[in-house]
């Protein structure tokens, strides 16, 4: 696509004006007369039989309309579904009902619900709700969760592992007994709880008289969750409408279906009334699902030279209490699959365990399965530098993919789009100023400083595709986008896309494209996105690939438009539709430019359809579903330098370098915003945000006041760069950039670190790398 | 209990429940839902608005304590169709992506500016520790303000 005026600029967002204001429209901002709200009892204990659930006292309170227990909502309700069923797994998925039954699997199990006048009342009858549990033992460690004599989360799922999920590509086993070198560790990726700033809720209003429900919801993907809430409630699809326009933030973590929004609609059928529910942000924190959390066992093969000749991997991977909606495809396609990095491996072995345990239920979070494949494959390559003496920098430009090879076929069967990785790191070690810091490195341990510097050369998969390959992985949906661009009488254009942007700006970028295709003003498209009975279906916003998936969809339509409307101009211009050229919104007559109808006359003779051409009918509208030929790899190179003060354990940032390469961009301030925003929280996983558990399951850090989501003051300023290699993929060639930062920026602040730390004689550390463990590590082997 | 309150320039006379906080009658009272709750520990500041001119996280305050008070909510920043040289700047700079933290984000900025009008970055920095934003990782943030302190200062 030739690039124009606005691909490649930085517009200012058109969803501002109203989100600074005050004048946005979350879900918690629609009012409906006669709304109930519903308040959820949840579980204090990890892993408990129900024996009894008396709301009698609760339904006598004034103000209190009704109450339900799991037993109450058995046949109005069916389970919470999960919906990637991994084949050739030995997969189990176990009952999860969104008030439990029989017994409670994690502390924030809803056991029942109340609904009363306003929210005051609801959370007072919770209290007075008598639950008589008894309490069993609770596993909360994945990988004693396996061990014959732990607690059984489920009769017919033993040694609580719900599926074996293997991958075995190339000959690992004789790379590792020909290996000049093996290194094996143990590392863990550990638990993070995604923080929406919004947190999740519903206001559900079904309609007796017509069987119509409405749901406000916070959805990434409201079409997804109309399919879902259709199948657990039995309303019809057309029934159902869901909306979800303004999204405070997902990460993931609005994906799946949940309880919540399943019971405010059973609930409002129930009743006839509409039903709000919204969390606290200590139920957020309980039951919204959490992210990450693999113990991973990893032998790595390689030469004296330093090449990398295999890589084998047995990862346990906590599931939680139950299997959300996409849980059994993150830690094993969207992890395994990713082994190879930006690297030419040619054997990877890797075996998967996914666990239930008594925590909370664990989905997809910023990243999803890559963030547990890169850290562990960059840790990996910085424990071979040092093994082999060699520079971080060197190891990595010795195993890249060379640009020359691609497309490339990985081991594990992907095909990486394009790429050159040197680039990156070239780019990023100008901007350090490597050599020059290398020596104040040296400078600086000789007076008790310790600097480190960390690199991360990452490749990761957006626009997940295409969908037989989705039907391969046993996810059940397909991973297509869909777009309908309507030309208005006047010329004015909405485009309505399946995409559900929460912050992503596709209000703008698209506006963007298509203001391009058409030669048009920007003022002139408005994006339509989040509401079910306005766009003809939508896979939503996740795993960056808006703008890959949902933005070809987008281009396509608009070109079915232009082709159209080529036509009219034609008949309108009296010559044949190969003798009219389109630019700049003008449709002109070739060789002779002053021959010419705008875009706003040929939409306006579209509808009157005073005078069509033969066989084209009126109107001027088309849909477009794009289901993507490949998925894109974007990749690039982060270096964090860090000082750590040994005496404290203290870390304070130098300097943060990213050169990414997400191929074109549309809009650079935005990218640069996700790519701020990614690398805030993949950082703060290397040295802030656990999720923490005692031995009994409580959730210790269940609130802002112990989670530690990183304020301004403990972050650094990030300086951006980008390298361009345009993906063959979509016409634009943009790869995605939304899980950048966060896939990139974890290892990259943890080998900083433990760089810094090497004079200790440490080479690992698991993460988050706090001060006490570091200050404990160095006090250590001081002795 | 009766209260007399004065938000964005117009006063509202209401009875509520002693308990019910500030940030609920700003939002369910009064309609006012530009104010946005993210927590229930005061620690995420996404309901921060003005009290008698300084900034207060209003679900930390009792309806009943604002007896009296004018509070201005974001609703209420821009004047005559004008917007608040801090609003400006979050648009200008990209210092919001998901806008939820923003209104809150913006209120404490004001409070900021009032307070410093020239801050560094540092200065910046620390004095947004009461609001939390998962998207933006900051740096833009940090940028509005320091366009909207320029902007003032001129």
């Amino acid at each position: 696509m030739a690039v124009t005026k606005l691909f490649g600029a930085s517009v200012k967002r058109r969803e501002d004006p109203r989100l600074i204001t005050g004048r946005g429209n979350f879900t918690d901002h629609i009012r409906l007369p006669g709304t109930l709200f519903m308040a959820l009892k949840r579980s204090p204990h990890a892993h408990a039989r129900i024996v009894r659930v008396d709301v009698s006292k609760a339904r006598a309170m004034p103000g209190v309309v009704a109450v339900y227990t799991g037993q109450d909502l058995v046949d109005k309700l069916a389970p919470v579904p999960c919906a990637w069923l991994i084949p050739n797994s030995d997969l189990k998925v176990p009952s999860y009902r969104a008030l439990a039954v029989d017994k409670v699997r994690y502390v924030g199990d809803a056991v029942a619900a109340v609904v009363a006048e306003n929210r005051y009342v609801a959370e007072d009858a919770l209290e007075a709700i008598d639950v008589e549990y008894e309490v069993l033992p609770a596993i909360v460690d994945q990988e004693q969760a396996t061990q014959d004599g732990a607690p059984q989360l489920y009769d017919d799922v033993p040694n609580n592992i719900a599926f074996h999920w293997k991958l075995h590509a190339g000959d690992f086993d004789s790379a590792w007994n020909q290996a000049e070198v093996k290194l094996s560790r143990r590392l863990i990726n550990h638990r993070l709880i995604p923080t929406a700033m919004e947190p999740r809720g519903a206001l559900a209003h079904y309609n007796p008289g017509t069987g119509d429900l409405t749901i406000w919801c916070t959805s990434q993907n409201p079409h997804v969750h109309r399919l879902l809430l259709s199948a657990v409630t039995g309303i019809p699809e057309t029934r159902i409408r869901v909306i979800a326009t303004d999204v405070g933030g997902g990460f993931g973590s609005k994906i799946p279906m949940y309880s919540g929004e399943m019971l405010a609609s059973a609930i409002s059928r129930d009743l006839g009334r509409p039903i709000k529910w919204f969390e606290s942000r200590r139920e957020n924190y309980v039951a919204t699902t959490h992210g990450r959390d693999h113990i991973q066992y990893v032998d790595l093969a390689a030469t004296r030279e330093g090449k990398v000749t295999g890589i084998r991997v047995k990862s346990y991977a906590n599931l939680g209490a139950y299997l959300s909606t996409a849980s059994p495809g993150v830690p094993t396609w969207l992890f395994g699959l990713m082994l190879c990095g930006a690297y030419a491996i040619p054997a990877v072995h890797v075996d998967v365990f996914g666990v239930v345990t008594n925590t909370t239920p664990t989905d997809a979070y910023r990243g999803a399965g890559r963030p547990e494949a890169t850290y562990l494959l960059e840790r990996m390559m910085d424990l071979l530098a040092r093994e082999l003496g060699m520079d971080p920098a060197d190891i990595r430009r010795k195993n890249f993919v060379p640009k020359e090879q691609f497309p490339y076929t990985t081991a594990t069967g992907l095909q990486y789009d394009s790429g050159n990785y040197e680039a990156t790191l070239d780019r990023a070690l100008e901007l350090v100023n490597y050599q020059q810091l290398r020596r104040e490195q040296e400078e600086l341990r000789a007076q008790g400083r310790y600097l480190g510097i960390g690199f991360s050369t990452y490749v990761e998969v957006c626009g997940l595709a295409p969908s037989a390959a989705a039907g391969a992985m046993g996810f059940q949906g397909g991973l297509w986008e869909s777009a309908t661009v309507r030309v208005h009488p006047s010329g004015k254009v909405s485009v309505f896309t399946g995409s559900n942007p929460h912050g992503q700006g596709e209000e703008t970028t698209f506006a963007q494209i298509v203001a391009d295709e058409l030669g048009i003003s920007i003022d002139d498209v408005e994006i339509v996105h989040g509401d079910t009975e306005m766009i003809p279906f939508g896979m939503g916003t996740y795993g960056s690939r808006s703008l890959a998936v949902g933005g070809t969809a987008v281009i396509m339509a608009t070109r079915k438009v232009k082709e159209k409307a080529t036509k009219i101009a034609a008949h309108l211009l009296e010559v044949a539709p190969e003798d009219v050229t389109f630019e700049n919104g003008r449709f002109f007559v070739k060789g002779a430019p002053d021959r010419a109808k705008t875009f706003q006359e040929v939409a306006g003779a579209a509808y009157l359809a005073w005078s069509m051409p033969e066989g084209v009918t009126p109107g001027l509208e088309e849909t477009h579903f794009h289901d993507p030929i490949n998925n894109t790899f974007p990749f690039g190179c982060h270096i964090c330098v860090a000082e750590v003060d040994a005496d404290t354990g203290k870390v304070s940032f130098r300097k943060y370098v990213a050169v990414d390469d997400v191929g074109n961009v549309v809009n650079p301030m935005i990218v640069d915003g996700q790519v701020h925003g990614g690398i805030a929280q993949g950082l703060a996983q290397a040295v802030y945000e656990y999720a923490a558990y005692d031995e009994n399951g409580q959730l210790l850090t269940a609130t802002l006041m112990d989670y530690a989501v990183p304020k301004a003051s403990m972050l650094p300023r990030f300086d951006v760069d980008r390298t361009v290699t345009p993906t063959p993929v979509n016409p634009m060639g943009a790869k995605g950039a939304g899980e950048t930062g966060t896939i990139a920026s974890t290892p990259a602040v943890a080998n900083a670190i433990i760089d810094a730390l090497s004079p200790f004689g440490i080479d690992h550390l698991d993460i988050p790398l706090t001060p006490e463990r570091i200050w404990r590590a160095v006090q250590e082997r001081r002795g | 209990m009766q209260i007399t309150v004065k938000v964005n320039g117009v006063a509202h006379t209401h009875d509520v429940e002693p308990r019910m906080l500030l940030v609920h009658f700003l939002r369910d009272v009064l309609n006012l839902t530009g104010t946005h709750i993210g927590c229930d520990t005061s620690q995420c500041g996404a309901c921060t608005v003005l009290m008698n001119g300084k900034a207060v996280k209003s679900c930390t305050v009792f309806a009943v304590q604002a007896d009296g008070a004018e509070i201005t909510t974001i609703e209420g920043l821009a004047r005559d169709g004008q917007l608040h040289p801090v609003q400006e700047g979050f648009w200008e700079m990209h210092g919001l992506q998901c806008g939820y933290c923003t209104p809150g984000m913006i209120m404490t900025a004001v409070d900021l500016l009032q307070r410093i009008p020239n801050p560094t970055e540092e200065q910046i920095r620390h004095y947004l520790e009461g609001n939390l934003c998962r998207c933006t990782g900051y740096q833009n943030i940090v940028r509005a303000v320091q366009y909207a302190a320029e902007k003032m200062r001129a």
